[in-house]
C-alpha cells in the first residue's frame, strides 16, 4: 500500500453494559474518498462515529491515524487529529445564535473578550462558500430551518479545516432540494481531498456518491463494496443478512477490496 | 437597558445615508420604524425579552400613583431604589442558576449564614469589619462551590443539592449565632454604610450618568467602526445616537429624581455596576458563552468539549457568592442579623425577581438585568402597598399573580419559539 489511510480501526470493540455494541470492526477511510457506512436500525453505525469522535471511547482495538496508532479519549482528542462530526441530532444549542454556535467551544478572544465582530465575519465567509441562502447569523439556531441547521452544524465541523469529516444521516430529515445541496457540498469537500465516513439509510444517496460503502450487521461487519461495481441488491441484502442466498459473497476483509 | 436597543442590530447603514444629511426628526422615525418591525418579528418568534416586565411595572406604577400620589415621590423612589439592593444581588446569581436550567433554592440560608459569620466575627470576636466581610463573602463562595461540586459530580438535579444545602447552612448558621439571638452591627460601620451611605453632592449621579451614556457610545461606535473597516454589516450613527440618547435619557432621569432626595444611594451603584460587569461576564466572555451553551443542550455542549463539571461548579459558586453579598446588604438594611436572616419568602422573592423579569425557567436565555426589572416590581408592589396600608395578605396574592403570568409568558413563547423553527 503506498500510502496509509488517513483514519484505519483494527478489531474495535465496544460494550454498553452486557450489551456487545460493537465486535472487532475493521474500517478505513482514505483522503478523497467517500465511504459509506450502511447498516440496518441498531447495528451499531451511530455508536462507531462516537468511536471514532471520542464521545464513546473503544474498550478495545487499534485506531490508526495516517498509519501510527493513536488513542482517542476525549471529543478533544479527535479534534486535534482532525477529525470532525456532525451528529444526527446536530448537537446544536438553540438558544445561541448561529455565530455561537460555530465557534461553540473554540471562541475568538480579543483583549479577553470574546471577539464577536472577527468570528461573524469568519462565519459570514464560511457560510457564503457553503450555501446561497445564508441565514440571519443573529437569530437563535432553534429559529433556522432543517437544512438551514445542517449547514450550520456542517460548517461548525468544517471550521478547523478537518481532515476527516463523519456525517450521522445528514439528509434524514431533508426535503428534496436540500437534500441535493448538502449532497453537492459533500462532493465538494471529497475534492477538496477529505475523507468522509457517510452514514445513510438512502441507497440511492449512497450510490451518488460513495466511493466505497461499509455494511454493519449486529455489531460486526458484513461486507465491504466497490460502489461503483457493486449492485444494489448486493448490497442491501448484506444490510438485511440475506447474505447466504447471494452467489458470490462479499470479501471478509478490508485487505480484498 | 442594552437589551431595549439591541434590536436595532439587524438595522444596517446604506452608503447614501452616511453622507447625506438627514432631518433629525425622520432619523429617529426611521430608527423606530427599525425597532417596530424587529419587534414585530420578534413577537412572532415568541422572543418578547424585556416588554412584558416593562409594562408589568407601569401599570403597577401608574396603578399606585392613582391610589397615593406620594407613590412615585423622589423620596419613596429613593428608598425602593436601596430596598431592591440586598435581594436584587440575591436574584442576579439565581439568574446564572437559571440559564443552566436549574434552580438554587439554598441562597436565603447562604445569605443569612454569611450575615451570621460576619456579625459573630465582627461583633463578637473583634475581627476588623473588612476582613470579617471578606471571610462573610468567602463562606458563601465556599458553600456554593460545595453544593455546585456535588451537583455535577453526582447529577442530582440542582433543586435537590440546594435543598439539602438549604437546610444545611441554616443549621450551621443557627450554630454560628449560639444562643446570642440578635446581634447588633455597628451603626456608623462599614457594612451599616452600605445601605446608608448617598452620595449628596448633586455631581456625582449626574456624572455617572454621564459616563454610562459615554461608555454605551464609545463601545457602539468602537464596534462600528471595526465592522465598517471590514466592510461588515454595522449599525448607522443615528441608530446609535437613538441608543446612546435612549440610555442617557433613563440615566440622567434618575439620577435627577435621586438628586431630590439625598443624591445617588451608594448601594443603587453598587448594585448596578455589579449587575452590567456580569451582565459583560454573560455574555462577552468564554464562561458567559458556555453557561448559555449548557442552558441550551448539555449533550451539545459536552459535544463541544466544554467542561461540564467546571461551569455547572462555577456557577454555583457565583449564586452562593451573590447569595453573601446580598445577605450582607440585607442586614446592613436593619443594621442587625438574626435566627431570622435569610428565611421566610427572600427565597422566593430572589427567585420571583429573577423570573418575572424574563429569565426563562427551561434555561438559556436571560440576562442580569432582569434581576434589576423583576425586584423593582416586586419591590413596587411591595412599596405601594405598604403606603396605600394594603394588607400583607394582598401583597402575596398580587405578587403570586405576577410570578404566575410571568411563569406563563415564558413558557408560551418558548412553545410558540419552537414552533416557529419547525415551521
Amino acid at each position: 500500500m503506498p500510502t496509509p489511510p488517513l483514519l484505519a480501526l483494527h478489531g474495535v470493540c465496544k460494550r454498553y453494559g452486557v450489551v456487545e455494541v460493537l465486535k472487532d470492526i475493521e474500517l478505513e477511510i482514505h483522503a478523497g474518498q467517500v465511504v459509506a457506512l450502511l447498516g440496518d436500525n441498531g447495528a451499531g453505525k451511530s455508536t462507531l462515529v462516537k468511536v471514532i469522535s471520542g464521545v464513546a471511547p473503544a474498550d478495545k482495538g487499534v485506531v490508526e491515524w495516517e498509519g501510527r496508532a493513536v488513542h482517542i479519549k476525549r471529543p478533544h482528542d479527535a479534534r486535534d487529529l482532525g477529525i470532525a462530526t456532525v451528529y444526527q441530532d446536530l448537537a446544536l444549542c438553540g438558544n445561541l445564535d448561529v455565530v455561537g454556535n460555530l465557534f461553540l467551544g473554540r471562541e475568538i478572544r480579543r483583549f479577553g473578550f470574546l471577539d464577536e465582530m472577527e468570528m461573524e465575519r469568519l462565519t459570514r465567509s464560511l457560510l457564503e462558500r457553503l450555501t446561497r441562502n445564508l441565514p440571519d447569523l443573529r437569530a437563535p439556531v432553534v429559529s433556522l430551518s432543517g437544512g438551514q441547521r445542517q449547514t450550520v452544524a456542517i460548517a461548525r465541523s468544517l471550521l478547523a479545516n478537518p481532515r476527516v469529516l463523519l456525517l450521522d444521516e445528514p439528509t434524514a430529515a431533508l426535503g428534496f432540494k436540500q437534500t441535493t445541496e448538502v449532497l453537492d457540498l459533500i462532493d465538494r469537500l471529497r475534492d477538496r481531498g477529505l475523507g468522509v465516513l457517510l452514514i445513510s439509510h438512502n441507497m440511492g444517496d449512497v450510490k451518488a456518491l460513495a466511493d466505497r460503502a461499509a455494511v454493519l450487521r449486529l455489531g460486526r461487519n458484513n461486507g465491504f463494496f466497490d460502489v461503483n461495481t457493486a449492485s444494489q441488491e448486493q448490497i442491501i441484502s448484506s444490510i438485511t443478512g440475506a447474505t447466504e442466498n447471494v452467489p458470490r459473497p462479499p470479501a471478509p476483509h478490508e485487505s480484498a477490496w | 437597558m442594552r437589551k431595549m436597543t439591541d434590536n436595532t442590530r439587524t438595522e444596517l447603514a446604506t452608503p447614501d445615508a452616511e453622507t447625506g444629511r438627514p432631518h433629525p426628526g425622520r432619523a429617529v422615525s426611521r430608527v423606530v420604524e427599525g425597532w417596530v418591525a424587529a419587534f414585530r418579528r420578534k413577537l412572532s418568534a415568541g422572543e418578547l425579552g424585556w416588554l412584558p416586565v416593562v409594562l408589568v411595572l407601569a401599570a403597577v406604577w401608574i396603578i399606585f400613583q392613582s391610589l397615593n400620589e406620594n407613590f412615585l415621590s423622589p423620596r419613596n423612589l429613593s428608598n425602593l431604589s436601596v430596598d431592591i439592593v440586598g435581594t436584587g444581588l440575591i436574584a442576579v446569581g439565581i439568574v446564572f442558576v437559571l440559564l443552566l436550567g436549574e434552580l438554587d433554592l439554598s441562597v436565603g440560608s447562604i445569605s443569612g449564614l454569611a450575615a451570621a459569620v460576619f456579625a459573630v466575627l465582627n461583633v463578637n470576636s473583634g475581627v476588623p469589619e473588612w476582613l470579617a466581610l471578606i471571610v462573610g463573602v468567602l463562606a458563601g463562595t465556599v458553600a456554593g462551590t460545595v453544593q455546585g461540586y456535588s451537583f455535577a459530580k453526582t447529577r442530582v438535579p440542582a433543586f435537590v443539592v440546594t435543598l439539602a444545602g438549604l437546610l444545611t447552612w441554616n443549621g450551621i448558621m443557627l450554630a454560628i449565632l449560639g444562643t446570642s439571638g440578635t446581634i447588633n452591627l455597628d451603626e456608623n460601620g462599614l457594612v451599616a454604610k452600605l445601605t446608608s451611605y448617598y452620595f449628596t453632592n448633586d455631581a456625582v449621579a449626574y456624572g455617572l450618568a454621564a459616563v454610562g451614556a459615554s461608555v454605551v457610545f464609545l463601545v457602539s461606535y468602537q464596534d462600528r467602526r471595526r465592522r465598517q473597516a471590514v466592510g461588515m454589516p454595522h449599525r448607522s450613527l443615528r441608530a446609535i445616537g437613538v441608543r446612546t440618547g435612549a440610555v442617557a435619557v433613563i440615566a440622567f432621569a434618575v439620577a435627577y429624581l435621586l438628586n431630590r432626595f439625598q443624591g445617588l444611594p451608594l448601594a443603587l451603584l453598587i448594585f448596578l455596576v455589579t449587575v452590567a460587569g456580569l451582565d459583560i461576564v454573560l455574555r462577552h466572555t468564554h464562561y458567559g458563552r458556555q453557561v448559555y451553551a449548557l442552558g441550551g443542550s448539555v449533550e451539545a455542549s459536552r459535544r463541544a468539549s466544554l467542561s461540564v463539571t467546571w461551569v455547572r461548579t462555577a456557577v454555583l459558586a457565583v449564586s452562593g457568592t451573590m447569595a453573601a453579598i446580598g445577605g450582607l446588604f440585607l442586614a446592613s438594611r436593619i443594621t442587625s442579623v438574626s435566627q431570622s436572616s435569610g428565611s421566610g419568602v427572600l427565597l422566593l422573592n430572589a427567585i420571583a425577581a429573577a423570573v418575572i423579569g424574563g429569565t426563562s425557567l427551561f434555561g438559556g436565555r436571560g440576562t442580569t438585568w432582569s434581576a434589576v426589572l423583576g425586584m423593582l416590581v416586586i419591590q413596587s408592589i411591595a412599596s405601594g402597598m405598604a403606603i396605600t396600608d394594603t394588607p400583607t395578605a394582598v401583597q402575596s396574592v398580587i405578587t403570586g399573580g405576577v410570578l404566575f403570568a410571568a411563569v406563563v409568558i415564558d413558557s408560551l413563547s418558548r412553545r410558540s419559539q419552537e414552533a416557529h423553527g419547525r415551521a
